[in-house]
């Protein structure tokens, strides 16, 4: 007996399905391809600079425009002193920060109070960099510095002239905005430790903050992840840096001395860029960013994602 | 152990207790101080020069007082306009795609790179940007500046989206489907419906983020004393009027920049607190 | 239903029948009643626990086990409850204690076992002794051994001190919970449900493990598990919703229980 044979339709046979699909599917191949693209024009860009200067670039201190001779390593200086100092000075703070609006606060002060860090995130740059050169600026040029100078003169750090502008305003307003960052993800990072560990440490008699020191203990790689987060968006600031930093590429250890960042570099300069090779080495600048803040923030978030699936094993 | 010692032992763990708890407090107090002394500065500096003029009025040339905005408002609406009509397709259905069919190696991959994107400074896609649009058209313009906003939109929306759709209970999709409803119009039915709303609040903090742009706008957009809505030419924008007012030697022009920065934090509150209130749990949480 | 008699029932086990000798009370619970908020949980319990007996406290899901048992520990107040009535323990009340004091009395094992990720096995085993400013290190290696023998562990685990302390199985992770609950050298074990979330042999080992912890400690132990109670248990109390409906010997309880109630729950039908 011959069976009927019945005419099944394959799930996705329906039109609009393919379309929609495959609509979505460009759309999403246009983000993979945008980062590919980004990288290849930047690579492209800078492929003059790359050829005149070759790996000199990157340890080469002579930023001349006038001589067409172009040399990184201030503005790679600058912008690795004034991230490190930035996190040294919040990562206390945020930590602080993130402790006291996980496992402390009652909930009718801790919701005001993320929201307010919150808020300082979203603030422009530009305004950071305003209120630094009208502000804060002042403030270390007539009362920071000059007593840095007087109590701490003798030390390397604290060599020079109270000008105000320089590393240690950009660091002091780095530390600002990349403190919302470290204190909101460690935040939720501690939000995320379950309370059973919370309970067995209570169960044995620990007090308040010992309970939270395990509590930090079990989150630490997250709470890592987080602090690279930080440095990778200090890395890449840019306006607020360039405001108070004072645009000088010179390497000094002096926190009083003025400076340069890659970001500001590009940001000044990229207008003014007269020839090509010029142009070159900024966007080779721009290129040594993009490669930075990508490891930082591949490292960072595997971090973060390790943390996740850390404890399923055994459970 | 000798009693005394435990005593002590137990004096010296509850005093580091109290300091400890007490020192997280006082760092909560002082990572909000800045966020004080900024609307502070920014409130006291700006609103004596708030006016109708301001709103309305183009920049005066060099040396004269006075002048206004108005040219900058249109500008940084302009850009951010062109930024999301480019941006939030892309970002959107991008992040549908991830949500409903990117269970897989290609879409990890984009997953990953999105999160790349959003971590890039926004200088860098500045010059992006500028290689992109502005070399080929051989001059600044405010559709480079668009271009460099959507790229520097995108990773959020698309992340957003992805999320939002991921939060729908599976039982809803189910649903649909068993009523016989395609599997392309039941996912637009989630997308509007169920996940709409998370969705627009992330597109909402993607324009305020891109309100607040300067850096990839310097030189692609670069800045225009003029009015102009031509989306070929140069244009102005808020934040890059900040910054030069901010810069020069006129104390004329740098009480202008204050009244600017007033301007755009108070549109930049108004979208953040938009947010939170789209974003609002109905239910009270409990502990 | 003799309802009137369960709120006042007061029995007082100070008098063991089977070898005639007077247990003195551990800890007295007189007219306890505990808050969340406005939620009441407990409804005025009275109980007397005797020194280095077991006590099984069975009930339905949701009668009030579980926060009974934090009240005593004073764990209820971690999570914002409140309480009324008064716990005496060892003739004072327990609010006349440090938490902190108290609590190393007082241990406590929880129903999912709870092992800190980040330590070894060793560090989670004197855990709490370390919190005391404990460091000789000799000391600290002499306490270790003997806890995790004490909770049955030792030979499992005497080649692997320093792996991670959630390296092992379930049951070993819960006698890890135990051992360490043991090195602080407390009087009395609070146990939530210890074997609830284990397989049958690991279940077994811990009952093997109390009746032999019973000797040195006092133990009160929450089980929704009735052969469990019936099995290791000196008396046993029942609630339901709040109340205390019995509180008797686990022999007389399971054969001969006074209150319907209790009857039927431990005959199954309901709960």
């Amino acid at each position: 007996m011959k069976l009927k044979k019945t005419f099944r339709k394959p799930a996705n046979s329906n039109v609009g399905d393919f379309i929609y699909k495959n609509l979505t599917m460009i759309f999403a191949i246009i983000v993979f391809s945008l980062v590919i693209l980004m990288s290849y024009e930047m690579y492209i860009g800078s492929e003059l600079s790359i050829k005149k200067f070759g790996w000199k670039f990157l340890y080469t201190s002579t930023w001349d425009p006038v001589k067409n001779v172009f040399g990184g390593l201030p503005s790679i200086y600058g912008t690795f002193i004034t991230s490190v100092l930035a996190i040294i000075i919040c990562i206390l703070l945020g930590l602080g920060v993130a402790i006291f609006l996980s496992e402390l606060a009652p909930n009718w002060l801790e919701k005001p109070l993320s929201f307010l860090t919150e808020l300082l995130a979203g603030i422009p740059s530009v305004i950071y960099g305003l209120w630094g050169i009208f502000v804060l600026v002042p403030w270390l040029r007539k009362v920071v510095e000059p007593f840095l100078i007087k109590n701490f003169g003798n030390l390397p750090f604290f060599k020079g002239a109270p000008y105000g502008f320089g590393i240690l305003a950009a660091a002091l307003i780095l530390s600002v905005m990349v403190l919302p960052i470290i204190s909101s993800i460690s935040r939720d990072v501690l939000n995320a430790v379950p309370d059973s560990q919370r309970e067995a440490a209570y169960a044995l008699g620990a007090t308040r903050w010992e309970v939270i020191k395990i509590t930090l203990a079990y989150s630490r790689t997250g709470i890592l992840g987080a602090v690279m987060l930080g440095f990778g968006r200090a890395v890449g600031e840019t306006m607020a840096v360039t405001m108070v930093i004072g645009n000088r590429p010179i390497i000094s250890a002096s926190l009083l001395d003025p400076a340069y960042t890659m970001a500001s570099v590009i940001a000044n300069e990229f207008t003014e860029a007269t020839s090509d090779l010029y142009i070159s080495a900024l966007i080779e600048l721009a290129l040594i960013l993009f490669v930075i803040t990508i490891l930082i923030n591949i490292a960072a978030r595997l971090l973060i994602w390790r943390l996740g699936n850390r404890w399923d094993d055994k459970r | 152990m000798t009693r005394d010692s435990k005593n002590f032992i137990l004096f010296r763990r509850k005093l580091i207790n109290h300091v400890m708890i007490s020192a997280t407090f006082l760092a909560t107090l002082i990572a909000v101080l800045p966020l004080l002394f900024i609307f502070y500065y920014t409130i006291s500096k700006g609103i004596s020069s708030l006016n109708i003029d301001f709103f309305i009025n183009m920049p005066k040339p060099v040396g004269e007082t006075g002048g206004g905005i108005a040219n900058a408002i249109m500008g940084t609406a302009i850009l951010v306009g062109i930024g999301s009509a480019i941006g939030l397709p892309i970002g959107i259905f991008a992040g549908i795609y991830l949500a409903e069919y990117g269970n897989n190696k290609f879409g990890k991959i984009v997953g990953l790179l999105t999160d790349v994107l959003s971590g890039m400074p926004s200088i860098v896609v500045g010059v992006v940007a500028y290689t992109l649009v502005v070399i080929p058209m051989h001059h600044f313009s405010a559709f480079a500046g668009g271009v460099a906003l959507a790229i520097l939109m995108i990773p959020t929306i698309t992340r957003t989206t992805e999320e939002m759709i991921k939060l729908v209970p599976h039982s809803y999709r189910e649903a649909g489907l068993a009523l016989g409803v395609s599997q392309w119009k039941t996912s637009l039915i989630i997308v509007f419906r169920s996940a709409g709303k998370g969705i627009a609040t992330g597109v909402l903090l993607g324009l305020a983020r891109a309100a607040g742009e300067t850096a990839p706008l310097l030189f692609t957009s670069l800045g225009n004393r003029f009015w102009s809505t031509k989306i070929f030419q140069p244009i102005a924008s808020l934040t890059v009027y900040i910054y030069k007012y901010a810069q020069s030697p006129f104390e004329d022009w740098n009480r202008q920049a204050w009244a600017g920065a007033l301007v755009l934090i108070f549109l930049i509150s108004l979208m953040s607190l938009l947010f939170k209130f789209f974003t609002r749990s109905k239910y009270k949480k409990s502990r | 239903m003799k309802n009137e008699n369960v709120l006042t029932n007061n029995i007082n086990l100070t008098e063991n029948k089977t070898d005639n000798s007077l247990s003195k009370t551990k800890i007295d619970v007189k007219n306890l009643s505990a808050f969340f908020g406005k939620n009441q949980v407990l409804k005025k319990i009275n109980l007397t626990i005797p020194e280095n007996k077991v006590l099984a406290i069975i009930g339905p899901s949701g009668c009030g086990k579980s926060t009974f048992l934090r009240c005593i520990n004073r764990m209820h107040e971690v999570v914002n409850g409140t309480t009324t009535g008064k716990i005496i323990f060892d003739g004072k009340s327990i609010y006349q204690y440090d938490p902190v004091v108290l609590r190393r009395k007082i241990g406590m094992v929880f129903q999912k076992p709870n092992p800190f990720p980040t330590m070894s096995i060793f560090q989670n085993a004197v855990a709490g002794l370390k919190l005391n400013g404990l460091k000789n290190k000799k000391t600290l290696a002499e306490i270790a051994e003997k806890s995790l023998r004490q909770a049955a562990l030792w030979d499992e685990v005497k080649d692997k001190l320093n792996d991670s302390g959630v390296n092992i199985s379930g049951g070993q992770q819960q006698r890890l919970c135990i051992a360490r609950t043991l090195a602080v050298n407390p009087e009395v074990i609070l146990m939530d449900e210890p074997a609830s979330a284990l397989d049958p042999i690991s279940i077994a080992k811990i009952e093997d493990l109390i009746l032999e912890l019973k000797k040195k400690y006092t133990i009160i132990i929450v089980t929704h598990n009735m052969q469990q109670a019936a099995r290791i248990s000196d008396s046993t109390a029942f609630f339901m919703t709040g109340d205390l409906i019995e509180f008797s010997k686990t022999s007389v309880m399971f054969t001969n229980p006074k209150e319907k109630l209790t009857e039927d729950y431990i005959t199954g039908r309901f709960g």
